[in-house]
């Protein structure tokens, strides 16, 4: 097919071909993994800058202001200006703080964005490592953070944090189970969890067109769960800055703060590439069988502009959430969760499985 | 069955609800032109206050450095927080007579609520508001004028 | 920490949990402390403390003649400059039996309405602020700019005014102002819409004020919960139906009403009132009759010795004031019946055994401004 002129499989082959033929197989394999890490490493930090200087714009624009326009041209240099000012700030904690966990959490819940991010395909070949279980195994480290949030509301020795976090925990556990489901559904009519499998079977057509009816239900599941799991508004009540003052991450200050912050929008991230690479074909250029000349045009657009384009627009959604509606109440959040989104999920699955089986998916 | 018309019912109404709403926020998004934000710093020179913006209180001086306040002190009662202090004197009239006139009408900007009344009752209309608002200084001293210009004398041509 | 070894150790027992709310916090709109008895998220005990912004406002009224009252009364309610303004007025024209012109009333009869707009266009943003929708906070003060921009053209101030002087205004309204009146209200009606549609029928917003922070009639009228709070619960309380002041006899206008006396009552009670306020305008507009903008008053103002009370409908309930004159410039006693501070006291009673995110909705619905609450 036309896309595989910007398959990056022979560029990383020859770069992996010549490393171990310079130096020894395991000083090649510790090059190998310090120069993927240094590249998702500062992948990492522009993208986290780049989304809040993005969020910022959006919310402005929503909201009939301009946003930030004040450093540099547009304001792009805001968030650089803002992370300096972070990084300088002191770091004030409080007495009778655990310190071990209180200086461990915001770690915790970085680490665990920082992990699911080596299994999403950006491109094809494009990829730290391709699990056959990608799927299991990003839903599992994503649903870590939860962890890092609880022990940031426990160890602050403080009664906003302490709440923050007691209603985090209650939201992310149950949401999990809705992230897991409705991308089960998927799992079930590609029939793999490898990702790159799951997007090469798009090259006639995006899920979320193949599986029709189910496909569209658990992508809107998906984008309203996964909101909730990473904490975003309408369903920031951990943070619920006009009840809790800031949540759980209220008594930290500088840098601490900043990895809270920087996590939260790369947990974005990546629930949005997820989205993009499950339903929406990842990297897969948009394909409509018999089109061919529509096809090949398609082809000659860059996968990973493909992917940043999907996961864009997935991003987009989520933030037109959180600009858009009142945050929910806790009870309400769970009967969101326990009375609509879990049985709908359910039921979604054996419609899906049923249609898998019926082949009347396209 | 009606509790199951009625989830899904409740469902339909809900999504539909936040729908319009989503509607709403990205038309805004959509439409630039509906941005009020005033550039501020930027437009400082095209922007024109109203007239009767209530600034700051001045004294109203002709081209001739003249002005009508008498210095009755009507304006330093009616200051409901005592902004307004009138210190007058004494000159020698070329007949021999001699009359009080203003020294210095001291206005304490710092201390003003712009309640308006100094401009509303005083008798010769000798105090307006000015448009400017940009009062801000390092020292609240500054914030202490005398509002009749040094060297500025009483307009003569009104007849009592 | 209690290091002391003798002391009996510490029975794993139940504690009381007690959260502070404010001075400093988001959602108390100012200096507000509210101490919250916690069960888990449950609110069991909820006390006020009020005085953190107290500036001795009725005290400073007593050392100043009744034209100085005014730029005090400004900054009790400070977001219904002109209705406070307005109830200063009224109690010094009726002592001295005043009759202003027919032009005065006009004006200031649409100034209040525009300050209810305005007031309520605050508090519609605040409110969703408040519930997490940040939004509507823009959307609110974005069109209560185009009101303080009509009145800056004819006051000269944007917030605290004093426009209205015993016995009429301090000037005569811009040439401008009707124009920019109409133009506003064509405006506005298009945008009453976008905030139905972004606040008042969404689901999420319905969910948590629906039957939240429920007032009964009997509670409000005990505990003196007037304007449109007293309103959501029924309790005909509106001093523009019960005792007219200036045009509100002449003009027709509905007295909103509800029984539900919940947080989503009060809501709505405010939203209709814009929509009402919008029709007394639109009546009064184009009918200001010429004349002139204040009557004949004396330069002192000495009220007859006696009491004397005047109220007003604010946005936020009915204000009073109390006054006695000994026959001085300057009054003897000077007393705010602010609508703020009684709509406090029923706030513990409505929220006990809410959640915290119910507190926030309920205060919020009760549209508190704390400079009134202290004075």
């Amino acid at each position: 097919m036309g896309y595989s002129r910007y398959d990056f499989t022979p560029l990383l082959h020859s770069i992996d071909q010549w490393l171990y033929s310079v130096m020894s197989p395991a000083w090649a394999l510790i090059v190998e993994l310090t120069l993927i890490g240094l590249a998702f490493l500062i992948f990492y930090a522009l993208v986290g800058l780049f989304l809040v200087y993005a969020e910022r714009k959006v919310c402005g624009f929503i909201q009939n202001r301009v946003g930030p326009n004040r450093v540099g041209k547009y304001g792009i240099f805001q968030t650089i200006a803002d992370f300096i000012k972070l990084l300088m700030k002191e770091l004030i904690g409080t007495k009778d703080a655990d310190k071990l966990l209180y200086n461990i959490a915001p770690y915790i819940v970085i680490i665990c964005s920082f992990m699911a991010i080596g299994a999403i395909p950006f491109a094809q070949g494009l990829l730290a490592i391709d699990f056959d279980i990608g799927i299991l195994y990003i839903i599992s480290v994503s649903s870590l953070s939860v962890i890092g949030v609880l022990l940031a509301g426990w160890s602050s020795n403080s009664k906003y944090p302490l709440i923050g976090a007691m209603r985090s925990g209650a939201q992310i556990i149950s949401y999990e189970l809705s992230v897991g489901l409705s991308l089960l559904t998927i799992i079930v009519l590609a029939g793999t969890m490898q990702f790159s499998k799951i997007v090469m079977a798009q090259e006639n057509g995006w899920f979320i067109f193949k599986g029709h009816i189910p496909a569209i239900i658990a992508f809107i599941l998906y984008v309203i769960a996964s909101t909730a799991e990473t904490n975003r508004g309408p369903f920031d009540l951990a943070e619920a800055e006009s009840e809790l003052t800031a949540g759980y991450h209220t008594e930290y200050s500088g840098i601490k703060f900043a990895f809270f912050y920087l996590a939260e929008y790369m947990n974005m991230f990546i629930v949005a590439s997820i989205a993009a690479t499950v339903f929406l074909g990842g990297w897969m250029p948009l394909h409509i069988p018999a089109w061919n000349g529509f096809n090949v045009v398609m082809d000659y657009i860059p996968p990973v502009i493909w992917y940043f384009m999907k996961t864009a627009f997935v991003i987009y959604i989520i933030m037109l959430f959180k600009w858009t509606f009142p945050r929910l109440r806790i009870d309400h959040l769970l009967t969101l969760e326990w009375k609509y989104l879990l049985p709908i999920n359910l039921v979604n699955i054996l419609f899906m499985a049923l249609i898998v089986l019926l082949g009347w998916h396209f | 069955m009606s509790s199951f018309f009625k989830y899904f019912s409740d469902l339909f109404k809900g999504v539909k609800s936040l729908l319009k709403g989503m509607a709403v926020t990205n038309r805004y998004f959509f439409s630039p032109g509906e941005i009020v934000t005033e550039q501020y710093p930027e437009n400082r020179n095209k922007m024109k206050m109203y007239d009767r913006f209530k600034g700051e209180v001045i004294m109203i001086h002709n081209e001739h450095n003249q002005h009508h306040c008498t210095g009755c002190g009507i304006c330093e009662t009616s200051c409901p927080n005592g902004s307004i202090e009138i210190i007058s004197k004494r000159i020698d009239l070329p007949d021999g007579k001699k009359e009080r006139v203003i020294d210095k009408h001291i206005y304490h900007l710092g201390m003003c609520t712009f309640c308006g009344l100094c401009v509303k009752n005083c008798p010769s209309h000798a105090l307006a508001f000015g448009q400017r608002f940009e009062h801000a200084v390092y020292d609240r001293t500054k914030l202490n004028k005398i509002l009749n210009h040094p060297g500025s004398s009483i307009i003569k041509d009104i007849e009592e | 920490m209690n290091k002391d070894i003798n002391a009996p150790a510490k029975q794993a027992e139940e504690v009381e949990y007690h959260v502070n709310m404010g001075p400093q916090h988001p959602s108390t709109h100012g200096v507000l402390r509210l101490c919250l008895t916690l069960e888990g998220e449950i609110i069991e005990k909820l006390e006020p403390h009020c005085g953190y912004i107290h500036r001795g406002i009725e005290k400073m009224c007593e050392k100043d003649t009744y034209q100085q009252i005014i730029h005090l009364s400004d900054r009790t309610d400070y977001v219904a400059a002109h209705m406070n303004n307005h109830a200063v007025c009224l109690l010094v024209e009726n002592a001295l039996q005043i009759e202003v012109p027919e032009r005065v009333k006009y004006i200031r009869t649409i100034m209040d309405e525009m300050t209810r707009i305005q007031s309520h266009l605050l508090w519609w943003g605040c409110y969703g602020m408040d519930l997490g929708g940040m939004t509507c906070f823009f959307y609110g003060f974005r069109d209560r700019e185009k009101i303080l921009d009509i009145w800056e053209e004819t006051t000269g101030a944007r917030f605290l005014q004093s426009y209205y002087t015993p016995g009429g205004l301090m000037q005569d309204i811009h040439p401008n102002f009707q124009k920019r009146v109409k133009e506003f209200l064509k405006y506005f009606s298009k945008k009453l819409s976008d905030f139905d549609n972004i606040l008042s029928n969404n689901v999420i917003f319905l969910e948590r004020s629906r039957g939240v922070g429920y007032l009964s009639r009997e509670d409000a009228i005990n505990y003196g919960i007037t304007g449109p709070s007293g309103r959501g619960s029924g309790f005909a309380c509106d001093v523009r139906k019960r005792f007219p002041y200036s045009m509100y006899d002449k003009v027709d206008f509905k007295e909103i009403l509800r029984d539900e006396g919940d947080t989503l009552a009060r809501y709505q009670v405010r939203m209709d009132e814009m929509r009402e306020s919008m029709h007394i305008i639109e009546q009064l507009i184009d009918n200001i009759p010429a004349g002139d903008y204040s009557a004949k008053m004396k330069p002192v103002i000495k009220l007859p010795e006696g009491e004397y009370y005047q109220r007003v409908e604010t946005a936020r309930g009915e204000l009073g004031i109390y006054c006695i004159s000994d026959g001085n410039k300057t009054p003897y006693r000077w007393k705010f019946r602010s609508p703020c501070f009684s709509n406090l006291s029923v706030l513990d009673r409505i929220s006990r055994k809410c959640k915290i995110a119910d507190l926030i909705a309920i205060s919020g619905s009760l549209d508190l401004i704390i400079p009134d609450i202290d004075r």
